[in-house]
């Protein structure tokens, strides 16, 4: 049994005086793929986002609760949110590279943070981190070129690279693929499954086969509740409520 | 309903429609047609008045270099040859002009010559200081009412008393013609001096110069202060009661009339705090504080056209706020903000009201070197020029109408090509 990285207690979130998101309590775990399932509008997206405190760019939202990440708290207002985030990378529904060369895509976090020194080290964890990404082979030639020239697949796996390149322990990843052909989505479904050796991702999906491939633990939600959460096999075979069984067999959502 | 009666419905409603759609057409490129009349219109109406004026009449003049009339020897230092008698030179050749003048003749002979003559005889000489002791042809500038009539601008059929040149001076001119001792070349007057009575002489490098300093203190003030104030309303300021009153009054303040800025300037900035007054400092200012509006306007635009999802990258490998936007943001929305803030100084090009209440609708015959020099502008240039009752002005004030058009169209480009530059796709 692995340990606990995230551990949210009685999350709840409010978009203005409408509700999102109801009591939730989740307990992720360490490198394990933690698929987040559901509805469109049933909050897991929301969910995602405050375990980043991404929802503090929405003005009107207003997060209570707790969320722990490695026992520490992040719902609090001393939390500082620049570590906490340089902590826990994300992955966004559509690929967002910055207009910039794809080496410059890669090397903007660690500049910021001041993980290098020199130029070569700064080369190695571009280099480093477009291997894990399983872009390296594809791009090593052009990294001067903009890395919105890439296709959508190998947008998305750049902005992975530009995640891993600040060497989180949390990669959160939104809706990764539904802006993907099939054969993209192949090749990110891989690519997890590879960096779940080493990271902590929590995905969340619309695909309930993508889930069922990529993920160890699920969890279903349903207009802003948790309504179950447990080992994937488990949830696809054999759920204990009824709303999951719907859900999964396609009868709503 | 039937079906054959619901399909012949159908395809007369249809036919309907797409007449619709081609009349619609049609509304269009009339309107469009009709604007572009009334432009060609307007542009030829400037051209055809104004492009005489970048022509000058010349008159050539016999020039004796006496050393006795001039009061100068060949050894003179340059101070002394500075202070060389030169209208009595000038007096003496246009005594000499026509052969056996009578005094009358010389009084009414005199007219026809620029009152800026002394200048160039003195000129060529300190330019040429061998010539002294002898006699020159020297190519001089010709009145300005001479200049009309041979442009053809005065009519000569009109009667006496009501002409600028009588009947003796009209045939001396017309002798002169025949003498070929008169022509027209490139008036390099008008591009090189400053304001003058005398239409001969009047250039539109004064105000130009004008206008480029006031442009330059725009630009200066607006820029930093457009740029600060619209990322702070964009991406810091928190969504309340009070920046909601700021964004609707920086709306209202861009629809202020300018003459209100105007006098703004003169009760705070001339008065209070007692700034020199027609300078192109305090005629920048206030043409900075009427086209802040619009830039910030500009500059929220394009920073509000920068996709959230590249500050949501920015933000979510660690970056702060502020790096977020001066990496991301900023840089994206520039040449945005830059065409906004050229497009605001094209707009201050132009304002004439709130420059004349500061003053800067004085005469004034030097070219500024300085933001606290006194200055004319282009726009109130063009509007002493108008107003003035010499014929001359007429022509020039058409032709500045026509340096401040191509400076307009110029700064235009300028935005564009800077947009096409710099436009980045995502």
């Amino acid at each position: 049994m692995s340990n606990s990285k995230i551990l949210a207690n009685g999350v709840d979130v409010y978009y203005g005086s409408k509700q999102a998101l109801f009591g939730i309590s989740m307990d992720i775990k360490e490198k394990e793929v933690t698929a987040l399932i559901g509805p469109s509008g049933c909050g897991k997206s929301t969910f995602l986002r405050c375990i980043n405190r991404m929802n503090d760019l929405i003005e009107i939202c207003k997060v209570s609760g707790s969320i722990k990440v490695d026992n520490e708290e992040i719902i609090s207002s001393s939390t500082d949110v620049v570590s906490l985030r340089s902590k826990i990378g994300m992955v966004f529904q559509k690929p967002n590279p910055f207009p910039k060369s794809i080496f410059d895509n890669v090397a903007y976090g660690p500049t910021i943070h001041g993980l290098v020194d020199s130029k070569n080290e700064l080369e190695e964890i571009v280099h480093s981190s477009l291997k894990k990404a399983g872009l390296f082979n594809e791009v090593k030639d052009r990294l001067n070129e903009p890395g919105t020239s890439l296709s959508g697949g190998q947008q998305q796996r750049l902005c992975i690279a530009r995640a891993i390149a600040v060497n989180p322990e949390i990669i959160l990843m939104d809706e990764p693929c539904s802006a993907l052909d099939p054969i993209a989505t192949a090749i990110i479904e891989e690519l997890i499954d590879e960096l779940r050796l080493n990271y902590t991702i929590v995905i969340v999906t619309h695909s309930m086969q993508q889930a069922a491939r990529v993920s160890q633990k699920t969890s279903f939600f349903h207009l802003g509740e948790l309504i179950e959460t447990g080992d994937t096999k488990k949830i696809f075979t054999n759920p204990d409520n009824s709303k999951t069984q719907d859900y999964i067999t396609g009868r709503f959502g | 309903m039937n079906n054959s009666v619901a399909k012949e419905k159908i395809v007369s409603l249809r036919k309907k429609r797409s007449l619709e759609d081609m009349r619609f057409k049609y509304y269009g490129f009339t309107a469009m047609c009709l604007s572009l009349a009334v432009l060609v219109f307007l542009l030829y109406t400037i051209f055809s008045k104004g492009y005489t004026a970048f022509q000058k009449t010349i008159v050539l003049l016999e020039v004796d270099y006496n050393q006795e009339v001039l009061k100068l020897t060949p050894d003179s230092s340059d101070e002394e040859m500075e202070k060389g008698k030169f209208f009595r030179v000038k007096k003496q050749a246009i005594e000499n002009f026509f052969p056996d003048l009578s005094k009358s003749d010389i009084k009414l002979i005199k007219k026809l010559f620029s009152i800026n003559v002394d200048n160039e005889i003195k000129d060529y000489f300190l330019e040429n200081p061998e010539v002294i002791n002898t006699k020159q042809q020297i190519w001089v500038t010709a009145h300005s009412d001479v200049d009309q009539l041979l442009k053809g601008n005065s009519r000569r059929d009109v009667p006496e008393d009501r002409r600028k040149l009588n009947d003796i001076q009209l045939s001396y001119v017309d002798q002169l013609v025949e003498e070929n001792r008169v022509k027209q070349v490139f008036n390099n007057f008008f591009f090189t001096k400053a304001d003058s009575r005398h239409p001969e002489i009047a250039g539109v490098a004064g105000s130009f110069m004008g206008s480029l300093f006031t442009l330059f203190t725009v630009f200066i003030l607006s820029f930093p202060i457009a740029i600060g104030a619209s990322v702070y309303l964009e991406e810091f300021a928190p969504k309340n009661r009070i920046t909601e009153l700021i964004e609707v009054n920086i709306s209202n303040l861009a629809a202020v009339p300018s003459i209100v800025f105007g006098l703004l300037g003169l009760g705070v900035l001339l008065n209070v705090f007692g700034l020199p007054r027609s300078t192109p400092l305090v005629g920048g200012s206030v043409l900075a504080l009427m086209t802040l509006p619009t830039i910030i306007i500009a500059c929220r635009a394009s920073l509000k056209a920068v996709p959230p999802s590249i500050k949501e990258g920015a933000l979510a490998v660690g970056a702060t706020k502020t790096q977020a936007v001066f990496h991301h943001v900023v840089p994206l929305a520039l040449p945005g903000t830059l065409t906004g803030t050229i497009i605001g100084l094209a707009q201050a090009l132009g304002e004439t009201a709130p420059l004349i209440m500061i003053g800067m609708i004085a005469f004034i015959p030097n070219i500024p070197t300085g933001l606290t020099e006194p200055s004319a502008a282009l726009p109130v240039q063009i509007y002493l020029w108008v107003e003035s009752a010499e014929r001359g002005f007429q022509e020039k004030s058409a032709a500045a109408i026509m340096v401040i058009l191509i400076f307009l169209f110029m700064m235009n480009a300028i935005a564009v090509f800077l947009r096409n530059r710099f436009e980045r796709k995502w």
